[in-house]
């Protein structure tokens, strides 16, 4: 049996697509390519196999995925983490919630952030320089979104500059999209006794 | 130059300069979801005005005009007022609607709903990615606005 997780968690879940995905041993060449199935990785997860529905979509957003959370440089990488945390929240994604916390707690050597934030939500306790990360990231999130130019003096308040902050914006932004895929497509789920 | 650039005023930075390659590939998924070889259910004319509509809920008006005048015949439903049930899109854009401004309420009967009015798996995909880029890309040319001093 299975359960649809319903509350944050930085325990992973399972992810459980809502529609069928593209089976690999029915994949056009496309798919394959976008998939980058080979003969030694022929391991690819449900979501990715529900995404290449849309092969043109998925090869171009795997790779700006990447450099939008992974390029050198600019805002941390546990700070872009909160940014997509941020918008994860924000749109009750509660498997890119607990993915992204557990790669904020992994980087950090540290669950205090996280921790505070499924306890107490966005009203957490959080250090200055966290605070306008998240507020932020939570405030671009909403629909439409609710930031202004307070929101921008408290990041550079902060001590963020120009590159950092596009990172943040960047990677709140990628979340509002990968949340709604991963919200939208499936659910998450655990295994229960 | 790119849409986001474009449509934000913001071509130019020491911070657009490191993320030049983001902004390139930025542009790539706006060709990918607006303008794909393989359309689905969903041809061009009528992903430009779902991308309007999405631009539109979203507040941000400079946008949505520039994705209706690509929408051709079906630039009335660049208006959120319009239900699209002239055009037997009743249920294709309130999925649209909810997944775009209600994101946290999506739930499985709302791809459920989607299914019982025909519409296949691979095209609630492609209907997904549309609405999910626009997300991203509307909010990082709001970022980029607040970003260069512009809070219009």
């Amino acid at each position: 049996m299975t359960r649809v997780v319903r509350k944050f968690t930085r325990s992973v879940p399972v992810w459980r697509p809502r529609v069928v995905p593209v089976k690999l041993d029915e994949a056009s060449a496309a798919q394959l390519e976008a998939l980058q199935v080979t003969p030694s990785n022929t391991k690819v997860s449900d979501y990715v196999l529900t995404l290449a529905h849309d092969v043109e979509s998925l090869k171009v957003r795997s790779p700006l995925f990447n450099a939008i959370m992974y390029d050198p440089g600019g805002l941390s990488r546990s700070e872009r983490e909160l940014g997509a945390l941020a918008a994860s929240m924000v749109n009750h994604c509660i498997y890119c919630a607990a993915v992204h916390a557990d790669r904020h707690a992994k980087l950090e050597k540290s669950t205090e952030v996280t921790d505070a934030l499924f306890l107490n939500g966005a009203e957490a306790e959080l250090g200055p320089r966290d605070r306008a990360i998240f507020d932020f990231a939570l405030k671009l999130s909403k629909a439409p979104p609710e930031i202004g130019a307070a929101d921008m003096q408290a990041l550079r308040d902060a001590g963020l500059d120009d590159t950092e902050i596009l990172d943040l914006i960047l990677s709140a932004a990628l979340f509002g999209w990968a949340n709604r895929l991963m919200h939208v497509l499936g659910d998450p789920v655990v295994e229960t006794d | 130059m790119s849409t986001a650039t474009k449509i934000s005023g913001v071509g130019s930075g020491a911070a657009l300069e490191a993320r030049a390659k983001v902004m390139e590939m930025t542009q790539a998924a706006e060709d990918s979801v607006l303008r794909p070889n393989e359309t689905g259910a969903f041809p061009h004319d009528l992903r430009a005005a779902i991308a309007a509509r999405v631009a539109r809920l979203n507040g941000d008006e400079t946008l949505a005009d520039h994705y209706a005048a690509h929408a051709g015949a079906m630039a009335p439903l660049a208006d959120p007022s319009a239900d699209g049930s002239a055009q037997g899109l009743a249920e294709v854009l309130h999925f649209v609607d909810k997944v775009a401004a209600q994101t946290a309420s999506v739930s499985a009967g709302d791809v459920d709903d989607l299914r019982a009015a025909g519409v296949s798996d691979p095209d609630i995909v492609r209907l997904s990615e549309l609405n999910a880029f626009l997300a991203y890309q509307v909010r990082l040319i709001a970022g980029l606005r607040l970003l260069a001093g512009d809070s219009a």
